[in-house]
């Protein structure tokens, strides 16, 4: 399956909706010479983007009209943002003179061959979802965690696959690049996606793969405060060792990431993230025990490990993880042996 | 005779947009503006943990996404009484100003200059250089940029973790200590960026740019670069449409003031009317809905403000609420602070044409000029060892305003906590002044007057290329509009 159409490009055509376009921004930064010289060199035509091409209006609505009407063949449906389904069902929070976002979404998704979700609100709802819903926004295939959405759980791309949820708050530029090039090549299927179809490229990694507060966390040598270097997972509301994603490997804006950054990770690529039931700079805690134990962690040893290496933290690390920079440096140690 | 033509779905406004043009003999009568699309964060923010508006609001914008979050940040911190340390006040300055720039070169390169390589141009003698330059997608000014700004948006992984939707900026100060050696790398990544700045910018040094102080010396300095630098092939197609001559709207300007300093902000607040500058009344600030798909029938000061979607509503025309300083339309952005903060070159074009196409667009490109020098300083008077941060204390009831400067004009938010929660908060972003629908008295906000009498010549079925211009002017963020 998904054998490209000899040689030719991949018309790709991206939408944006209920969110805040900050998914195409992050793409924006991505590290290549040029994005639109390297999607070109993966295959993909860009038939129309809403904040990089030319045509306006009603040059841009004779684009997508013909898209849907199948005059320009829809390889890639590429959405960003979540799908507004409100009030009482209408799309009406997003609608233009012609039609509801929502409406032109489905109209697309059903001719297209791929639909990619971009970011978390096109793939669950996230962030536009908060609250108490108030436009009854969710995903294309997820409302949430539930199967559905705009288009329902049976629905499947004429190349065969469901909707490709690359999601994130915003996601990470390779993400998108690496996932549309794969696709592109014709290597994408449902292996390839995990149990909330996110490419697993990315999404086969935990947020704390990579993190550079390692060591404070095999100590538990906690940061109590913004700004702080210690581990940001026993109070500040850290989620990096259940989150999926690979931000600690791949890293943002050349070293960054949100661990990197002093900040807690909130498990911005998993359905629901928006309302974690507990403020997000806090860690909920049950008898002192973080609820949130790292994946495939017993509680029991989480616990004994723990206590284990807090009674053994060195002097080194338990004094640099509540400091906003280092006063003990490591011992300096010869490790050959004369 | 006058016939009604709706233009939109606009793109390049960072979000949805349409217009309604009332056309007479050529030339627009009247515009109605339509912010397209409704989320309801101001709902959302309703009941949630105070601190958890750090993690919402940068989410209502994914360009402005740093403005929202130190708008937060200086509500939050102002409710506790908390000053940032002196580390913490420089690397929020640098991350709002690395996303000023970022994104006036955004609005400038992506979404601006493509319009001068329209097909519709192709008469004019400048247009075979302006389309390989700067045709959307495949002209080589954004082979140029792209690769130049992605780069310069890595001072984003050292200051912020990541841009957009960072954490850092918090009401104690920063959450990114920034060592020695990392301070050397933003030193480095400035130094790279003001070279892209100088070299195909400008054509000339910052400093030179910076010190520009009049329409006769900006078009003196243009002659010798037009064809080598890209704000000098801007002023040239500027001049030759007479772009000075379009999308003029109300002449009243209006400032929060940006970047904290150890005194007052480096750019001041204020008002300007008449030729003058005022001290900015902040509580004459109302939001009118009477044309807003929006609960209400007065106009409410934002701390008080109700943010209620009612579809249905009668005459009403846009999810945009119209705020209104003392009843008065203002116009925000780059031009108005520049104007207000006093700059020789804004004062000038404004004083000779009033607010225009060309004015803005200039605007944004010296105060990229300005603020990158001051960046360079904050660099070298952060202090590694010293602290970045304070702790935040605990809110009961509490409440406060965080007024910054985002790229595209004035952002307020009206935060309101009773019982250790966000009982009320309201946003006023800066397209939400510029692209307001009509108020009460039926005045039409600043885009809607700037429209006025723009030649509206359709071609080849397109929106009119003139009335593109004027909307894109603005640098417009929709998605922060109506957020």
């Amino acid at each position: 399956m998904n054998k490209p159409v000899a040689r030719e490009p991949l018309n790709l055509l991206w939408l944006q909706s209920g969110g805040c376009g900050g998914c195409t921004l992050s793409l924006l930064n991505a590290d290549c010479r040029n994005l639109f010289d390297t999607l070109a060199g993966f295959g993909i035509r860009l038939l129309w983007h809403p904040a990089l091409s030319e045509a306006s209006a009603d040059e841009a609505l004779r684009i997508i009209d013909d898209c849907a009407s199948g005059a320009t063949r829809l390889d890639i449906l590429c959405l960003e943002g979540a799908v507004l389904r409100g009030p009482h069902g209408s799309g009406g929070f997003h609608r233009d003179n012609h039609e509801s976002m929502m409406a032109r979404v489905e109209r697309l998704a059903r001719v297209a061959r791929h639909t990619v979700a971009i970011g978390s609100c096109a793939a669950f709802g996230g962030i536009t979802a908060a609250g108490h819903n108030p436009t009854d926004a969710c995903g294309l295939q997820f409302d949430g965690d539930a199967h559905g959405g705009l288009l329902g759980d049976e629905y499947r791309g004429s190349g065969g696959l469901p909707v490709i949820n690359i999601a994130g708050c915003p996601v990470h530029p390779n993400w998108v690049i690496e996932t549309l090039a794969i696709l592109a090549a014709g290597g994408l299927d449902e292996r390839g996606l995990d149990t909330f179809r996110r490419p697993r490229l990315y999404a086969d990694h935990l947020v704390h793969h990579g993190c550079t507060r390692n060591e404070f966390y095999e100590f538990k040598a906690s940061a109590n405060k913004p700004s702080d270097l210690g581990c940001l997972m026993e109070n500040l509301g850290c989620k990096g060792t259940q989150a999926h994603a690979d931000c600690n490997i791949r890293t943002w804006n050349g070293e960054g990431s949100c661990v990197r950054g002093g900040y807690a990770c909130i498990s911005c690529t998993e359905p629901g993230f928006e309302e974690p039931g507990h403020p997000f700079s806090e860690t909920p805690k049950l008898g002192g025990i973080p609820i949130g134990l790292p994946s495939d962690m017993p509680k029991a040893w989480f616990v004994a490990l723990a206590t284990l290496s807090k009674s053994a933290t060195p002097k080194r690390v338990k004094e640099n993880a509540q400091a906003d920079h280092q006063v003990v440096a490591p011992a300096v140690k010869r490790t050959v042996r004369k | 005779m006058t016939r009604r033509v709706v233009v939109g779905p606009f793109n390049r406004v960072e979000g949805d947009l349409e217009v309604a043009l009332d056309i007479t003999n050529g030339r627009v009568r009247a515009a109605y503006v339509n912010s397209l699309m409704y989320r309801g964060f101001e709902q959302i923010l309703r009941d949630k943990h105070p601190l958890d508006a750090l993690v919402y609001v940068p989410r209502i914008c994914g360009i402005c996404s740093v403005a929202q979050s130190a708008a937060a940040a200086q509500a939050l911190a102002r409710a506790m009484n908390l000053t940032p340390p002196e580390n913490g006040r420089w690397a929020a300055n640098l991350t709002l100003a690395a996303e000023n720039i970022a994104d006036h070169l955004s609005h400038f390169y992506l979404f601006f200059m493509p319009d001068f390589a329209r097909d519709c141009y192709r008469a004019r003698p400048w247009h075979e250089a302006a389309a390989a330059r700067f045709k959307a997608v495949s002209g080589n000014a954004a082979a140029d940029f792209l690769p130049a700004r992605a780069r310069f948006m890595n001072v984003m992984g050292y200051l912020a973790g990541k841009w957009p939707h960072t954490l850092s900026l918090q009401p104690g100060g920063s959450s990114r200590p920034l060592e020695a050696a990392e301070i050397v790398r933003l030193s480095l990544l400035l130094a790279e960026f003001r070279a892209f700045l100088e070299r195909t910018l400008f054509g000339d040094k910052l400093e030179n740019v910076a010190v520009l102080d009049s329409e006769a010396a900006l078009l003196a300095w243009m002659e010798p670069r037009a064809a080598s630098a890209d704000l000098p092939h801007f002023l040239a197609i500027a001049h030759d449409l007479e772009l000075h001559k379009l999308g003029r709207a109300t002449d009243r300007f209006m400032s929060y003031g940006a970047y904290d300093e150890a005194e007052g902000r480096l750019f001041p607040s204020g008002f300007w009317e008449n030729g003058a500058v005022h001290t900015l009344n902040v509580a004459a600030i109302r939001e009118d809905v009477s044309h807003s798909w929006m609960e209400g029938d007065v106009a409410l000061a934002p701390e008080h403000g109700v943010t209620l979607p009612r579809p249905d509503k009668a005459d009403a025309y846009s999810w945009c609420k119209a705020p209104r300083l003392g009843g008065n339309v203002v116009e925000t952005g780059a031009l108005a602070r520049q104007l207000i903060a006093g700059h020789p070159l804004a004062r000038d074009l404004v004083e000779r044409h009033g607010g225009n196409v060309t004015a803005r667009v200039v605007a944004r490109l010296l105060e990229v000029a300005c603020v990158l020098p001051v960046m360079e300083t904050w660099v070298r008077r952060i202090r590694p060892g010293e602290p970045f941060c304070h702790a935040a204390t605990a809110l009961e009831d509490a409440s406060s305003v965080g007024m910054v400067e985002a790229a595209r004009g004035s952002l307020g938010h009206w935060l309101e906590v009773r019982q250790g929660k966000i009982h009320n908060y309201q946003i006023i972003a800066p397209t939400t002044w510029n692209f307001s629908p009509r108020d009460t008295t039926g005045e039409p906000g600043a885009l809607e007057q700037a429209l006025v009498n723009t030649p509206a010549v359709e071609r080849d079925g397109n929106a009119p290329v003139a009335v593109q211009h004027v909307v894109r002017s603005f640098d417009p963020c929709m998605v922060c509009t109506v957020h």
